[in-house]
Parts: structure tokens; C-alpha cells; sequence
């Protein structure tokens, strides 16, 4: 049996007086790639950003129950937030590579913990674009703009970013969903490898994405955790009415 | 009922408006004036600073033409004496020097002798109203006989002097050494940038990244208010309280002095860095802060590895609008910096800024005199090296600066 790596109990969040999420229990393997698929606005992405506490950045967040991640309540009030999303990293929707170099993005999370060795950043950087099938594009231009590559680049650059941190968990905000199938056929190759290594939850629009690239899949709405289940068993065999409706295509 | 009605008249006009003629090119006054009008007044604006550095440098022009014999013979040869101030040794050229000007004809002879005078010093006095009232009343030697007219050409004079240190602009033997002048500028400006710069940008930092909505909203309108504070005030407050204060810190000898300057102008500088610095990181996209985060960076972290070098391109005009505040201030000059035109890199030494300078002395010049050039003269510098120092920057920061920061 798998082991579980993030354990979410009655997770409860508020948007000011709006109830964004109800009640969300869910348990997230290990090693696996879980997909949440949803129509927009039923609370996916906000889910996603609860689980490394991105959501502190907003004022009117408020959250209610449990998150943990390896059994520690990332809620608590002595969690290292800093360190929480050192073990937990993100890929965001929209490539945001920085306006520096393409070494210095990837070379930037390691720097700020601490290691300034160049041949050691030199091997984190060249290992962390190769992990992200990108290091045959730029390795002759690592001194040029990250701004200057291409959007399906830019994306692949963004992951190798996160993975040159060395994280447990990849929170992945629809990485594809702005780019071209060639593009997101490379991510969703990535994906799969990357699965090895690494916890990965993905946020996913694209209902055919998730059934390739996904072993859990979760379907919410409005703000409910509707089902979830093995990828296979939810696009198959359905227990709710609900799910069945939204992945055949007759509503969201 | 009405919602039906407006819906369906939508709904018929939008019908009629089919038969639009596309094939006739259609003439539309309000778009062709006003397109007018705003190229008329960019062009006017653009064309008025130009007229304004064309007029400021014009009026210099005739210091590089040699003056014009408007005075025809001189009977009488005019013998003056004159020393300015106290006569230091410091004054360059060796003693006895004889030097001629242009043509000398007749009896007209120039001898000058100024410096160091060996011991006998003597200082004699000769500004307008003769007072002969000798400091020390020793006779001296320091002599030198100008007759004006045909031989002296101050054009020429002042040309050949507008490259020493010496700014003596009233006097018969007048001097137009605008290099301590403009060593005093760059001090200045070099000293209120040292201390502007690194706190009005640390401040928008804190502004734009750390505080939160309520402080920003205090903070920001409040410097910004500052931005149009009087100069004169500034002066006034570095004249009264700031330079004793910071005497009786750093205890220097001379209380206005470039330092006492610098802070000053650093002070009027301070709020125009800062808006334009807190505006240019307000504007890094919110991205590169969460993926910044996203990555285990604390908030420290990101605002100075990530959004800083984001926003150096708005943090450099930002600084060179600064510069351009303090290079052209002339009320704090005029009452915190000494107004001694001297060379010297101390920075605690009294010193005279171009501005100042053509402040203090504009309105009690001779109009189309030679000293009245000069100050023109002053004024189109200013001119060109702001005018330099904005396309050096563009070129370095666009070009080396930039790629460095965010790769080529």
C-alpha cells in the first residue's frame, strides 16, 4: 500500500465572509501524481496553495482544520513557513521566470540556502535543467535572459527552478494550460518521470491531461471534495452522479 | 417591461448600422485635431527647452569672440592696485610673471605679479568705492597696470581662465576658474547622493514589499508631500539646525561646508528617489514575489535578490532624477555650503556650486558684460552635463548594467 504524504483534515478556508473550501479530507500518496480536476472556481487552486500555506499571502484568508504534510500540522503556530515551502515547491499557472539569467533563476534557490559554491551550483543547475528536459535547449546560452525563452521554455524553466531546491512535494497550478500541445506533451513526459522522485499534486482544466499523466484523481466542486479515487476508477466507474456529469461533459 | 423594450431598440439599431459604407475613406475631424493638437504642444514643449538651451548658450557666445575695441584710444593710463581678500600662498604661478595681452602698443605695458609675494604681502583694496584702508599697511609689490581698451582683451582672459581654480569674477584682473566650481558640484552632489540614495530606496523597498496596505497608505502620500517642499525651507533648516548639529558631531572647522550641503539637498532629493523607486517595484509583477517565495526565500530574501534587480531600471532614473534635483539646486547651495569657491576633496571644506554661483551673481552683473558670459556660460554647462550624465547612464545601464543583472 502507498504511504501517505499529505493528510488534510476538515480543511475549512474563508475568503473574507465567502466559504471558498468545505470540509476537505483527503489523503495524497506518496511518490504518485495526484491530479485535481474541477470547474473553474470550485476551490482547486486554492486547495493546492493551502497545502505550502501560499495562501497566507492573501489578508482575508482565514482556514480551519488540518494539513499534514509527513504528519506535522503545517497550520501549527511554530511551523518555519519559510522552510515549509523549502520542502514543499510550486509551479504556478503562468511561467514567472525572474528577470535574471537562465543560471541564475535556477542557481537562486540554492544560493539563498546557502550554498555558494560554484562548481556545486554549476552541477545543481546543469541537474536540475536536465531533470527538467530542458538542458539541451540552453545549455550553450545559460548567461541569457530567462525572458527571452519561449512559453513552453519559460514553464519547463520554472519546474527546473523548483526542483533544483530539492523538495519533497511539487504543487503544480495548472503548469500546461497556457502553453502548446507540443510543449505540454514535453511537461506531461516530465511529469511522469518526475513522479520517481517526488510527491506531485497537479492541477489540471484539461479532463484528458489528468487521466494520462495522474494515478489519484479528486474532483471538486463548489468547494467540496466531491470524489476521489484512482485515476482509472473516476474516469471509468464513477460513484458520484456528479463526477460522472463533469467528465462526460455535461456540465462545468 | 423596459429592460425588453431598450433590449429590442439595441436590437433594431444594431440592424440598421449594418449598411455601413466601408468602401469611402471617411474624414473625422475630432480624431485629425486632436491628433493635432497633441503633436503641436509635444513638439512646442520640446521645442522650448531647446530655444531655452540655445538662448542660455548664445548669451555665452561672445566670451569665445575676441572683444570688440569699443573703447577707442586711452589717454589715461588707469594704474591699479588691487588684491582680493587675504592673499594666501596657495595662489598659483610663480611670482613675477610678466604677461602681455594681445597687441600692447604704445606705452601700454602689463605686468602682473600676483601670488606668492615673498614676505612683504600687501594687500590694498580697490572695490568700487575706494577705501584705502590697507590690512597691515605694509607696501607691497603685488602690482600689476592694466589699461583697458586696446591692448586688454578680457574675452580672451577670461577664456584662458575658465580653466583654472581660481573664481574671481570682480575684479580689474578678473578670474573665471569654474573648476572649483565645478568640483564643488560633483562633491556635493556625491555626498547627498551617498546619503539620499540607500535610504530612499531601502525606504520604498520597505514601503513596497513589507508594510502593510494601512502604513503604505500613510507612508507613501507623506514623503511624496515632501517632494514639494520649498528649497528654501530645506536651506533655511540646514543653516539653523542641521549644520550646528552636525558640528557638534563631527566637530569640522568650517560650520556650511559640502558635507552639511549634501545632507541638505540629500533631503530635498530623498522624496523624488523614493516615489519613483516605489513606484518602479510596485510594478514587479506579484509573480516573481509568490514563485520567490514558492521557493523557500524568506520576504527579505526576495525583496533584495528578486524585486531589486527587477526594478533597476526605474531605480536608476529614479537616481538620476535625484542627481538632476541636487546638480541644479540653488537655494540650499546658496545658504549651506560657504559658498568659497575653493578645490579642495575635504569634505567638511566650504565649497560653491555652479547653481549657486550663477544665483548669487546674476542679478548683480553688468549685462553683456564678460563675467555676465561667463555666468551663461555656467548655465549651459549645467545644461550639457545633465544632458550627459542621463544618455551615459541610459547607455550603461541599458546596455552593461542590465545584462548583467538580467542576463543578455
Amino acid at each position: 500500500m502507498t504511504i501517505e504524504k499529505i493528510n488534510t483534515e476538515n480543511l475549512i478556508l474563508y475568503y473574507g465572509q465567502k466559504l471558498a473550501l468545505n470540509n476537505i479530507s483527503i489523503k495524497i500518496p506518496e511518490k504518485k501524481v495526484t491530479a485535481f480536476i474541477g470547474p473553474s472556481g470550485c476551490g482547486k487552486s486554492t486547495f493546492l496553495r493551502s497545502l505550502n500555506r501560499m495562501n497566507d499571502l492573501i489578508d482575508s484568508v482565514r482556514i480551519e482544520g488540518k494539513v499534514m504534510i509527513d504528519d506535522i500540522n503545517i497550520y501549527d503556530k511554530n511551523i518555519d513557513v519559510v522552510n515549509l515551502r523549502k520542502k514543499v515547491g510550486m509551479v504556478f499557472q503562468k511561467s514567472n521566470p525572474f528577470a535574471k539569467s537562465i543560471y541564475e533563476n535556477i542557481a537562486y534557490g540554492p544560493r539563498i540556502n546557502g550554498i555558494s559554491n560554484s562548481n556545486q551550483l554549476d552541477e545543481i543547475v546543469e541537474t536540475a535543467l536536465k531533470n527538467a528536459a530542458i538542458w539541451e535547449e540552453v545549455k550553450d546560452r545559460l548567461g541569457d535572459s530567462a525572458l527571452g525563452l519561449s512559453g513552453g521554455q519559460q514553464q519547463r524553466l520554472c519546474i527546473a527552478r523548483t526542483l533544483a531546491v530539492n523538495p519533497e512535494i511539487v504543487l503544480m497550478d495548472e503548469p500546461a494550460s497556457a502553453l502548446d500541445p507540443l510543449s505540454t506533451s514535453k511537461i506531461e513526459e516530465l511529469i511522469v518521470q518526475l513522479k520517481e522522485h517526488f510527491t506531485i499534486v497537479i492541477v489540471t482544466h484539461n479532463m484528458q491531461q489528468a487521466s494520462r499523466i495522474s494515478d489519484h484523481t479528486a474532483f471538486f466542486y463548489l468547494g467540496e471534495l466531491i470524489e476521489f479515487d484512482k485515476t482509472r476508477k473516476i474516469f471509468t466507474n464513477p460513484e458520484k452522479k456528479q463526477t460522472e456529469d463533469y467528465i462526460t461533459g455535461r456540465f462545468g | 417591461m423596459t429592460k425588453k423594450k431598450s433590449k429590442k431598440e439595441l436590437l433594431n439599431r444594431n440592424t440598421e448600422s449594418v449598411n455601413i459604407d466601408i468602401t469611402q475613406k471617411k474624414f473625422r475631424l475630432s480624431d485629425f485635431l486632436a491628433e493635432k493638437v497633441i503633436k503641436g504642444v509635444a513638439f512646442l514643449s520640446i521645442a522650448i527647452i531647446i530655444l531655452i538651451f540655445v538662448f542660455v548658450f548664445r548669451e555665452s557666445l561672445p566670451i569665445f569672440q575676441p572683444e570688440k575695441a569699443t573703447v577707442g584710444l586711452v589717454t589715461a593710463k588707469q594704474e591699479v592696485q588691487e588684491t582680493y581678500g587675504e592673499v594666501t600662498d596657495s595662489l598659483s604661478t610663480s611670482p613675477a610673471v610678466q604677461e602681455t595681452y594681445g597687441a600692447v602698443k604704445d606705452t601700454t605695458e602689463v605686468q602682473e605679479q600676483y601670488g606668492a609675494v615673498k614676505d612683504t604681502t600687501e594687500v590694498q583694496e580697490q572695490y568700487g568705492v575706494q577705501t584705502k584702508d590697507t590690512l597691515g599697511g605694509i607696501q607691497a609689490d603685488d602690482t600689476y597696470t592694466v589699461s583697458s581698451g586696446s591692448g586688454y582683451d578680457h574675452n580672451r582672459a577670461a577664456l584662458r581662465s575658465l580653466g583654472t581654480t581660481e573664481w574671481v569674477p570682480v575684479s580689474e584682473k578678473p578670474r573665471y576658474g569654474i573648476l572649483a566650481l565645478l568640483m564643488g558640484t560633483l562633491k556635493i552632489t556625491l555626498i547627498s547622493m551617498l546619503f539620499s540614495a540607500p535610504l530612499a530606496i531601502l525606504a520604498a523597498l520597505y514601503t513596497s514589499v513589507f508594510a502593510n496596505k494601512k502604513m503604505k497608505e500613510i507612508i507613501k502620500p507623506t514623503i511624496e508631500l515632501l517632494a514639494g517642499f520649498p528649497s528654501v525651507v530645506i536651506g533655511f533648516f540646514a543653516l539653523m539646525v542641521l549644520a550646528t548639529f552636525l558640528q557638534s558631531i563631527f566637530h569640522y572647522d568650517t560650520r556650511l561646508n559640502s558635507f552639511v550641503g549634501g545632507i541638505a539637498m540629500g533631503i530635498a532629493a530623498i522624496p523624488i528617489i523614493f516615489t519613483i523607486t516605489e513606484d518602479a517595484l510596485t510594478a514587479v509583477p506579484k509573480t516573481y514575489y509568490e514563485a520567490s517565495l514558492a521557493l523557500g526565500a524568506s520576504r527579505w530574501q526576495t525583496a533584495f535578490f528578486v524585486i531589486l534587480p527587477a526594478a533597476t531600471p526605474g531605480i536608476f532614473a529614479a537616481i538620476l532624477l535625484g542627481i538632476g534635483r541636487v546638480f541644479g539646486e540653488t537655494m540650499i547651495a546658496l545658504m549651506a555650503t560657504g559658498n568659497a569657491a575653493q578645490m579642495d576633496i575635504n569634505p567638511f571644506a566650504s565649497v560653491r556650486t555652479l547653481a549657486a554661483t550663477i544665483g548669487a551673481e546674476m542679478a548683480e552683473v553688468v549685462f553683456g558684460d564678460t563675467h555676465y558670459n561667463v555666468l551663461f556660460l555656467i548655465g549651459s554647462l549645467l545644461f550639457i552635463f545633465t544632458f550627459l550624465l542621463n544618455a551615459i547612464a541610459e547607455f550603461y545601464v541599458k546596455g552593461k548594467l542590465l545584462k548583467r543583472i538580467q542576463g543578455k
